[in-house]
């Protein structure tokens, strides 16, 4: 068993301790510090990068805020708006429909009017009518013709019996 | 000569190609200092291979250290979390990162060397006994030292736990020590006796692929499985070492647990 050869230990034990205290000699100074530094740079840049995304997230929720809040004014703003226009509108139109019914009623005042006119006028013009087709009547019934006053008075006292 | 792993070697001619074989040292280049061996062997190669290519790892590897790693760096900075997770998560957070360059070495050089070891016509210099042993005497060593510049006779009550009865110290605490003076061992034995008897019996399963001719395919097939399994092995030996380092550092650290 090569294991067991006493002659060869020194050689092996040897270049264990030659190699093994070069290696730690190795890693101590260069290979874990280089290591280290890699490993160390990768965490502060995720750090700061989460911090940078942490700020980000800050701004854009603020600029929602302020979104919403400039959103919320602008539909009080708009709502004033419409109930000004509103009452605006409505007040002309109120005034409108009034100047309306005055000229309507108006019309209808001198439309009366004129009917009166027209009325008694038309009176006035069935006295004449009746008058003459009394004369006419009595002449062809009585062959005498009354006068026209006659008549007159005898168809208004008739007309006034009718009334 | 180097030996291998997939016992083609075993079989071809040369008839001193035993199980074992893979496992002989082999001087390159004989070196004497002052009566002390430190020829450059097999065993010594691998060890240079493993430092190299862990510092070609965690330096070239690494790049410019991009933000987002590339595959060679991602296992480079998984095995650095892995290795700094571990002893945060065992030792606990003061003083612990002190270790963190001998943790990280320890589980690096293992890890490669394990690995590095199943490729054919390599060698597994943590087969040999001597290396495990090596490696978990340091652990012991300054682990203990650690426990009493800590602790200083304190350090004594940790082969008596608390809450015991006096009289039950006689039983307990030469259980404790015996305990306490396994760790070494086990630690070595663990690693060393795992890597040598997967390589064995890949060997040997090898040989058999060129005795059966046509039936050698099914320990071909064996083989296949069995060198993923002492792949999982590999790396897992060297994560239990790793992992029973941190333990015994945490004892040191806080003495009862």
């Amino acid at each position: 068993m090569p294991q067991l050869e006493m002659g060869d230990y020194a050689p092996q034990i040897f270049w264990l301790v030659v190699t093994f205290v070069a290696l730690m000699l190795i890693m101590w100074s260069v290979g874990l510090p280089r290591i280290r530094r890699v490993i160390e740079a990768r965490e502060n840049k995720i750090s700061e990068d989460l911090a940078d995304a942490e700020s980000a997230k800050g701004r854009a929720e603020a600029a929602l805020k302020a979104y919403e809040e400039a959103l919320a004014e602008a539909r009080s703003k708009a709502h004033g708006v419409l109930a000004e226009t509103q009452a605006k509108l409505s007040a002309e139109a109120d005034a409108l429909r009034a100047e309306l019914d005055a000229d309507l009623e108006a019309r209808a005042a001198e439309a009366e009017e004129r009917i009166q006119e027209t009325r008694a006028q038309a009176l006035a013009s069935l006295r004449d009518v009746a008058g003459d087709v009394a004369r006419a009547a009595t002449e062809r019934l009585v062959g005498t013709v009354p006068s026209e006053a006659a008549a007159r008075s005898a168809v208004e006292a008739s007309m006034g019996e009718g009334r | 000569m180097a030996t291998t792993d997939n016992g083609a070697a075993g079989h071809n001619g040369d008839a001193h190609h035993g199980p074992l074989d893979q496992f002989a040292i082999n001087r390159y280049v004989e070196i004497d200092l002052g009566g002390f061996d430190a020829s450059f062997t097999n065993s010594a190669l691998m060890m240079c291979v493993t430092v190299i290519i862990i510092t070609l790892l965690t330096t070239v590897g690494m790049g410019r250290g991009r933000m987002v790693p590339g595959r060679v760096q991602s296992i480079v900075e998984m095995s650095y979390e892995m290795i700094a997770r571990m002893l945060g998560d065992i030792v606990g957070g003061r003083g612990a990162q002190k270790f963190f360059p001998f943790v990280f070495s320890l589980f690096m050089f293992l890890l490669l060397g394990n690995v590095l070891g199943l490729i054919p016509y390599s060698f597994t210099f943590t087969s040999h006994i001597i290396v495990t042993l090596a490696f978990a005497l340091v652990v012991f060593v300054g682990v203990t030292i650690l426990a009493i510049v800590i602790h200083k006779h304190r350090f004594l009550t940790f082969f008596l736990p608390p809450g015991v009865p006096m009289w039950m110290a006689p039983l307990l605490v030469p259980i404790e020590v015996v305990s306490y003076m396994a760790r070494p061992i086990s630690l070595s034995v663990r690693l060393f006796a795992n890597m040598m008897a997967g390589h064995s019996i890949l060997h040997v399963f090898g040989a058999f692929v060129f005795v059966l001719s046509f039936a050698g395919v099914l320990p071909f097939a064996f083989i296949v499985a069995l060198y993923g399994l002492e792949l999982l092995v590999a790396v897992l030996q060297a994560y239990v070492f790793t992992i029973l380092t941190c333990l015994y550092i945490r004892d040191a650290i806080e003495l009862h647990h």
